[in-house]
């Protein structure tokens, strides 16, 4: 039996620490990892809990993150409750087998500290592997600081395991931003945490020999398009269980997840989209243009970024007063628009109010994100908004060096 | 909001005093960041730690900031590293070294025009004749709580003891020693 964990009502957590916290208290069974930077110390604290007897279950040392992700899908057929984290190149290894646990419905959970891809090489953070992994399948959530890098996978759990989802997560958390950044937290009494999450449910287990089944089975034209319907069907679906889980959890520590953040909305005639920390320096760069100019600023932030909320981003937006929305993508673009860019414009296409939308790349490698940024990048859409139509290429690059970039013009206004 | 920013080599413990202090002022009910910029940064490499403190959660994730005292605790650092970097009318310095404080800030030009606000300790020697290595970065912390008042001495060794408490008790009253040395040495 797990020795119980002694436990401030308030720590100083970063956020590898407290993502590492959660899978003690959730008591995987499996968890197969092989370390990458900056998502490290999750695997590191676990290994060291399981060595001073904090954790029954099993901790297995791979040799690859391919073998990781490989071992994690193994476990979870077998019946067991598995997690795993890794980061960047770890991800891209891991990622032929995440789309295997995701078609295999393994509710696998993966807490990725999200880091640049090489080349060149970059140990920070950026959501290049976020990205990577978007069509793979996997509910993905998204964590802005150490509370939720905490929170969040507890949720992950409940979410991913429900006998009316039973598809893999994701729980990504900005490399050094978060991972490496402490704060105050406040954590679950173990027993509480436990019970929040519940017993793992086996289903179709390996392990259970008077009930044989197939897992990994090959599928040609005449059976594989009916299963990846119905497991797109089950990830579409999933938004009702993940409302349900984010109540429960409000019910129960007072913290309020949603699936799409607004942050000063209401009567917003300007907006940023984002993901990860950012979120949380635009909003507070928001919250003072507001005070100084009186600019009416607001930010939208994707918690979930699959299923993609596509309802409630077109929700946000659509409101009168909104006249302009940047779309912040952390992420090389490799010859498109952003992604967020994409599929919020998808969502803002529907709208009444159609607002003027632009992208932005920023923070690649780590790049600092500040609050004079977001405050400048509010401004120009304030500019657009004054103007009536888009003054600037849809698409820029923020806080890099070299000649400005930007790409494809509109003469449109809405 | 109060801001610290730590310049210290990979090695020297500007992470886990930035954590400590971090988890002390926590207990006091506040808000607090402690993080550091080091990448594949390896023992000896200049980096640098930082801690935000406010009443109010802190959102802001921007590394920079205009801090309101730097902490220099490699003595070679306040030569080398550009510690007047965005910083305020009001920022106070506290560099370990073994010069006077008069000594240290004819050799640097920057600090000339803020020789009120500069305080020197030598925490590194007081680390050596108390916990017995280079390890400045808990003295830093006793400079600081006499430089800022934000801590009585008192109230600050009973709550770093509780931070320390994993290591054995002969580490930990080496520490208290250490800090309580560098508290009524800085000048």
């Amino acid at each position: 039996m797990a020795k119980k964990f002694e436990l401030n009502e308030v720590e100083v957590w970063d956020g590898n620490y407290a993502t590492s916290q959660a899978l003690r208290q959730a008591q995987v069974d499996v968890v197969a990892a092989y370390p990458i930077t900056p998502s490290t110390p999750i695997v590191e604290g676990y290994g060291a809990y399981k060595a001073n007897g904090y954790v029954d279950g099993e901790f297995v040392m791979v040799e690859s993150e391919h073998g990781a992700m490989s071992g994690c899908v193994g476990a979870a057929a077998a019946g067991g409750r598995v997690a795993t984290a890794t980061s960047s190149q770890g991800f891209a290894l891991m990622t032929e087998v995440l789309y295997q646990a995701s078609g295999m419905r393994l509710p696998i959970v993966l807490c990725v500290v999200n880091r640049s891809l090489a080349s060149p090489l970059n140990v920070r953070g950026d959501h290049s592997d976020m990205y990577l992994g978007r069509d793979s399948g996997w509910i993905n959530i998204d964590a802005f600081n150490a509370q939720e890098a905490y929170d969040l996978p507890l949720c992950a759990f409940k979410i991913g395991e429900h006998l009316d989802v039973r598809l893999p997560v994701m729980v990504h958390q900005d490399g050094f931003t978060t991972s490496h950044k402490a704060q105050n937290v406040r954590p679950l009494q173990d027993e509480v945490a436990y019970k929040f999450v519940g017993d793992y449910v086996p289903v179709d287990d390996m392990l259970d020999f008077s009930r044989p089944v197939t897992h990994g089975a090959q599928t040609e034209e005449d059976w594989h398009f009916e299963h990846k319907a119905k497991q797109h069907k089950a990830l579409m679906d999933s938004t009702k269980v993940i409302d349900e889980v984010f109540k429960k959890f409000k019910d129960l520590t007072g913290r309020e997840y949603k699936r799409v953040e607004t942050y000063y909305m209401d009567d917003a005639e300007v907006a940023i989209v984002a993901l990860g920390s950012s979120v949380e320096t635009a909003t507070l760069a928001a919250k003072q243009l507001r005070e100084e100019e009186g600019i009416k600023a607001g930010v939208v932030a994707p918690r979930v970024f699959r299923p993609f909320p596509y309802d409630l981003i077109r929700d946000a937006l659509d409101k009168e007063s909104l006249k302009a929305v940047c779309c912040m993508d952390k992420s090389a673009p490799g010859g498109a628009m952003g992604a967020l860019f994409n599929e919020v414009s998808a969502a803002a296409y529907t709208t009444q109010s159609r607002p003027m939308i632009t992208n932005y790349i920023y923070g690649l490698g780590g790049r600092d994100f500040s609050i004079d940024e977001a405050k400048r990048i509010f401004k120009e859409q304030k500019a657009h908004a004054d103007a009536g139509h888009i003054t600037t290429p849809i698409q820029q690059f923020s806080g890099v060096r070299g000649p400005k970039l930007g790409f494809f013009e509109t003469k449109r206004g809405n | 909001m109060i801001e610290i920013r730590w310049h210290s080599r990979a090695g020297q413990g500007a992470v886990t005093g930035a954590k400590g202090l971090g988890t002390v002022v926590a207990t006091t009910g506040k808000q607090v960041q402690a993080y550091a910029l080091y990448g594949s940064a390896k023992r000896g490499a200049a980096m640098n730690a930082y801690n935000r403190i406010d009443d109010e959660p802190i959102t802001n994730h921007e590394t920079k900031m205009n801090p309101d005292y730097v902490l220099v605790i490699d003595p070679a650092l306040a030569f080398t590293d550009d510690i007047t970097k965005n910083d305020k009318p009001t920022t106070k310095y506290i560099i370990t070294t073994n010069l006077s404080k008069e000594e240290l800030i004819s050799q640097i030009p920057a600090l000339q025009d803020k020789a009120d606000r500069v305080y020197t300790v030598d925490a590194i020697q007081i680390s050596l004749d108390t916990i017995g290595r280079s390890m400045p970065n808990t003295p830093i912390l006793g400079a600081l709580m006499k430089v800022s008042g934000m801590y009585d001495l008192d109230f600050f060794l009973d709550n770093m003891k509780k931070v320390l408490s994993k290591f054995p008790q002969k580490i930990i009253d080496a520490n208290m020693e250490a800090i309580t040395r560098a508290y009524n040495e800085v000048k």
